[in-house]
């Protein structure tokens, strides 16, 4: 079981948490602005790296807010935790992690 | 019987404790103290079980959790039986009874033993050779035979009658083992006063190897002493936790280790209250993991026989419960550390010869020591074979010659063996946490490589077998250091992966893997046939996949298959380790989560009224819900035909309770109520109503429900009753993290309030001397609007809505109220006959007036369009969670499929929900199907049945006959819309 720091609570077991997948994809602004493509790219297209992906993270037995985190896809080390709407940490690599 | 083979002296029982245990059903007098498998050696007996697959005679092989022979049904009395318990682990008490496996009809005689002269049939990848034909033979024929022949125990048929407990922890350090490694990091881990240090192992006590070490001295003690003094100063600290039969079986990310702590098994009669395993789950931010070693059997021809054993073993039975496992003892090895057990077994009076395939002068100082104690040592000696069928006689022995050639064989007499193939770290549970392993040709073994967590090994799991060098690497483990001077640890080995054997030696049995009956023939075997890699070769043969893992087997495997490759262990490489580490019991996973504490049960304030007026109740989601009120002896139809007409002919009373209920407060509650739901709600006036419809982004209908406005900033938002948590979520989710700029709050009121439905022609007068501050008639309070005041005194949200097509109510009161308000309703509604109802009349009511229900009518896939609800969607607006998605060209596509209604021909048959729908039943199969029915019930009201169905292109399709498959074939029934009853909906304003 992951320990996911929440960035208000703390350092919290998973079991409080639920994942939303993938962060940082906005909700266009004019959803009808974008044509068939863009809008299923939204829609249905994440990443899957192997190394640190940007995941949405709500501690939904705890205080309910969303927030991100850079886990190790590998490791499942997490790397950072940051509130929603913070920028992303300029962390690229497990190695500029440590 | 008698306890012939016990020592008079030594060891760690309790003398002055005798007791009796039972073997299948025999006396075996023992002491407090003894495992069953000390106390059957005490008492002579070898042969405790029969194998897996053959069905061959076993005896106890090892001392510890590693056993893969001595597997007994354990029974403590009082339905607390239980196969396949290791008999090296289970502590004897008074009355315990054990019992052998798989044997018919008895231990000594086994019909089953046939298997081993049939052993063709069972060679590697036999599952997928042998009973192949006729394929419907499997599940009826050769699975069961199988199944009987080849198993382990019976399992238990009566409840559980222990408890079990669950608890977390928290630690700075975690030490996985008691042996000298653990101890002395837990010493130097514990010495801060504010670290809270947790020692756990799977004995039941501390010490590891040293509780059978009864020569060497640590700092001129001996090793007891000195485990003494360590277990003093460790229980003399407050930060330290000590958890003996404590095995430490998962390991698992970010620090996070399960624990099975035995508490009961070895108590005869339980302390009252006490759970028998408790499961702890231990968040450690650094762990030691000091599990120590394995000892491998060698492979020879026959190496199974009853009174075969490995060394260390019979050194432990010497020693530590001062059992002689033999009188006569040969033993065979490859390595230093038997000469150690020899050396015990003579000094305890056995007579003892040493079989080691190393040449003279590749021993070590060992050697010198056992001739000196009397000890005779054959090196350059082969085991080619053994004698003896239900207890060895005799090992068959060879020297080899200068050339290595296998020289004539002869028989060594004996009683009991020992074998010793050298070590193999217990690296279990450091792969487990995602450790990468290292071999190390030096040490013949996997050691851990790079950590991937907070995790240290130390000790012999590492490698390192020296008693001083084993004790300062647990204290460099815990960052200190500790020198201390002990005696030398015989530990070098020359590892052999198969014993020679004279060419053209016949066909023998040389078992690898002895729980699951895996040869070197069957690793020989796997590779003939093209198998190459470790993890298929472990599936095709089963080497390694019994309940031990293969903890004594999976070097000798990964040996014989490099081998068979002509390359190396590495190249090879090895198997995942996975938990449990040893086998735990369902017991301590499930915990106190069973019977009325397996789930909660969510009910209604108005539960009590509904259980006392003779209420069946459904199960919706954790919800206990009123499913109809039978009058007397009627069945479910009759109650629902009943209740049903009662509501359309004069009025029905319905709990409502569990609708899920959300306050949307805030300035810009109305902008955020419009961007949520598909229609429009800036302009809906405070005081209305409005049903509303919400998607997923995708487009897909994700809830329903009405919602009011109480106030130009407040909402009373209802969900269906499974969808309440997650639509909050939903609602959540895009009010922080996509519109953060609104003022909005959203909060959870569904325990708050109590929703007392109130349906049907009579249902205004029924409430109506009960309210005074609300102007009821329907000029002043229309369909769908909503007013507060009181009911009965208490404080009210009173919404004209109906779900039945009726004129009806839904009156909220505060939750403390609900029944109160409830039964004066009910109590007012007398004179009208009024009919309390449970859910399946409401189902009934609803789908004759083509309401849908979120998750019966959709299932995920469903768009607004689809269910005919396009209305409901606000083209003007020009934005809404799903808006663009329906516009998607799959989704404004022709063939979708469309919410209808269906009659059957036979107005009695109550369709499956469920069922597939075809258009023409005479096509060939398989057969194009274009619908399913989504409900279906009897309804008393229209005198037929009626159902609701998604069919491709439904709407086009009205009065078309279809075909809807039921038990009895094709059933005929007719398109219809899906409004069966009142389409004008005069009734809602009667
Ligand atoms: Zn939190």
């Amino acid at each position: 079981m992951l320990l996911i720091e929440c960035p208000h609570c703390g350092p919290r077991a998973e079991i409080e948490f639920r994942c939303g997948g993938e962060a940082h994809i906005a909700r266009p602004a004019d959803p009808s602005a974008l044509d068939d493509n863009a809008w299923a790219e939204f829609l249905f297209y994440r990443s899957s790296p192997k190394g640190v992906h940007a995941e949405r993270w709500n501690h939904a037995h705890g205080c309910q807010r969303w927030f991100n985190a850079l886990r190790d896809t590998m490791s499942d080390r997490i790397l950072a935790t940051y509130p929603a709407g913070a920028a992303r940490p300029n962390i690229t690599t497990i190695e500029a992690a440590r | 019987m008698t306890t012939a083979f016990r020592l008079p002296k030594g060891g760690r029982i309790d003398r002055t404790k005798p007791i009796v245990v039972r073997f299948n059903g025999r006396e075996v007098p023992a002491f407090q103290g003894d495992t069953a498998a000390s106390a059957l050696l005490a008492n002579g007996i070898h042969f405790v079980g029969r194998s897996f697959k053959y069905h061959r005679p076993r005896g106890i092989m090892s001392h510890g959790s590693e056993e893969p022979n001595a597997l007994l049904d354990v029974d403590r009395g009082g339905n607390r039986r239980e196969p396949n318990n290791r008999a090296t682990v289970v502590e004897a008490f008074d009355g315990l009874a054990l019992k052998s496996q798989n044997h018919w009809p008895s231990l000594t005689f086994d019909v089953g033993e046939i298997n081993d002269r049939l052993g063709a049939i069972f060679v590697a990848g036999f599952y997928y050779k042998t009973f192949m034909w006729p394929p419907k033979f499997w599940t009826s024929v050769y699975e069961p035979i199988i199944r009987r022949a080849a198993g382990l125990g019976q399992a238990p048929t009566a409840p559980d009658p222990d408890r079990y407990a669950q608890r977390h922890a928290h630690a700075e350090v975690l030490v996985v083992g008691a042996g000298p490694a653990g101890i002395a990091a837990a010493l130097v881990a514990s010495e801060d006063p504010n670290k809270r240090v947790i020692l756990c192992d799977e004995q039941a006590e501390p010490g590891g190897a040293l509780l059978h070490d009864v020569t060497s001295e640590i700092d001129g003690v001996p090793t007891s002493a000195w485990v003494k003094a360590a277990i003093e100063t460790l229980d003399a600290r407050e930060n330290v936790t000590i958890l003996p039969r404590t095995t430490a079986f998962g390991y698992f990310n970010h620090n996070h280790v399960a624990l099975a702590e035995r508490i009961t098994d070895h108590l005869r009669v339980p302390l009252t209250g006490l759970p028998r395993e408790r499961l702890w789950q231990v968040r450690a931010g650094r762990v030691i993991l000091a599990t120590g070693a394995h000892e491998r059997p060698l492979v020879f021809a026959d190496n199974d026989r009853p009174g075969i054993m490995l060394a260390e073993s019979l050194r432990c039975f010497v020693n530590r419960y001062a059992v002689l496992p033999g009188r006569q003892i040969v033993i065979a090895t490859t390595g230093a550390s038997a000469y150690r057990a020899a050396i015990d077994l003579k000094a305890a009076g056995a007579s003892v010869t040493v079989v080691d395939l190393r040449l003279e002068g590749d021993c070590g100082t060992e050697l010198v020591a056992a001739v000196h104690a009397g000890v005779e040592v054959l090196t350059n000696h082969t085991v080619i074979g053994s004698h003896g069928r239900q207890r060895v006689t005799g090992l068959i022995v060879a020297k080899l010659d200068g050339n290595g050639a296998v020289g004539a064989p002869r028989v060594l007499a004996c009683d009991c063996a020992g074998m010793s193939g050298g070590w193999t770290p217990a690296v279990h549970l450091f792969s487990q946490s995602r450790g990468k392993l290292r071999f190390d040709s030096g040490l013949d073994a996997f050691v851990p490589g790079a950590s991937v967590q907070a995790e240290t090994s130390a000790g012999s799991c590492r490698g390192v077998y020296d008693l001083a060098a084993t004790i300062a690497d647990g204290a460099k483990a815990a960052g200190g250091s500790r020198a201390v001077a002990a005696s030398p640890t015989y530990t070098s080995f020359q590892p052999a992966r198969i014993m020679p054997a004279p060419p053209g030696q016949k066909p023998v049995k040389a078992f690898v893997d002895f729980q699951n009956d895996v040869t070197a023939k069957d690793i020989k075997l796997a590779v003939a046939e093209g198998f190459t890699s470790i993890e298929h070769v472990k599936r095709y043969t089963t080497t390694g996949m019994a309940t031990d893992q293969g903890k004594t087997s999976n070097m000798n495997a990964l040996g014989l298959l490099a081998g068979q490759l002509a390359t190396e262990i590495p190249a090879v490489g090895t198997t995942t380790f996975r938990l449990p580490y040893t086998p735990v019991t369902f017991g301590t996973f499930a915990g106190p989560n069973r019977g009325d504490l397996f789930d909660p049960a969510r009910v209604t304030p108005i539960h009590d009224w509904a259980v006392a007026n003779g209420a069946k109740f459904e199960d919706v989601g954790l919800w206990k819900r009123a499913w109809y009120f039978p009058a007397r002896d009627e069945t479910m139809h009759q109650a629902v035909a009943r209740e049903t007409k009662a509501v359309r002919t004069s009025a029905g009373i319905f709990d409502a309770s569990t609708l899920g209920k959300i306050e949307v407060t805030g300035a810009d509650a109305a902008e955020f109520m419009n961007r949520i739901y598909t229609n429009a709600w800036t302009k809906l006036e405070v005081g209305r109503c409005r049903y509303g419809l919400m998607l997923k982004e995708d487009g897909y209908v994700f809830d329903d429900g009405v919602a009011a406005r109480l106030s130009p900033t407040l909402f009373h938002v209802t969900t269906t009753t499974g969808g309440a948590p997650r639509v909050l979520a939903h609602m959540e989710d895009f009010l922080q993290t996509e519109w953060p700029d609104l003022k909005v709050f959203l909060t959870s009121i569904t325990e708050q309030w109590a929703v007392i439905a109130v349906q049907g022609r009579r249902a205004r007068e029924m409430i109506a001397p009960l309210i005074e501050d609300i102007a009821l008639d329907d000029a002043a309070f229309p369909h769908m609007a909503v007013r507060t005041g009181h009911i009965a005194g208490v404080p009210c949200r009173l919404f004209r809505v109906s779900f039945t097509g009726e004129l009806g109510f839904e009156i909220n009161v505060p939750a403390d109220y609900g029944q109160a308000v409830w039964e004066a309703v009910y109590e007012s509604g007398r004179r009208f006959d009024v009919t309390p109802y449970g859910t399946e009349a409401m189902h009934v009511l609803r789908a004759e007036k083509g309401y849908i229900i979120v998750g019966q009518e959709t299932d995920g896939t469903v768009t607004p369009d689809d269910l005919g609800l396009s209305g409901l969607v606000g083209k003007a607006k020009r934005d809404f969670v799903g808006k663009r998605s329906l516009v998607r060209p799959d989704v404004v596509a022709t063939g979708r499929k469309q919410l209808v209604g269906l009659r059957t021909g036979d107005l009695s048959l109550i369709l499956d929900e469920g069922a597939q729908i075809v258009a023409d039943p005479n096509q060939t199969v398989p057969m194009k199907m274009i619908g399913h029915v989504t409900s279906s019930y009897m309804s008393a009201n229209i005198g037929r049945s009626i159902a609701l169905a998604l069919v491709v292109d439904g709407r086009r399709r009205m009065n078309e006959r279809l075909h809807v498959t039921t038990p009895n074939g094709f059933a005929q029934a007719t398109v219809v819309e899906p409004v069966f009853l009142d389409p004008e909906g005069v009734r809602l304003h009667a």
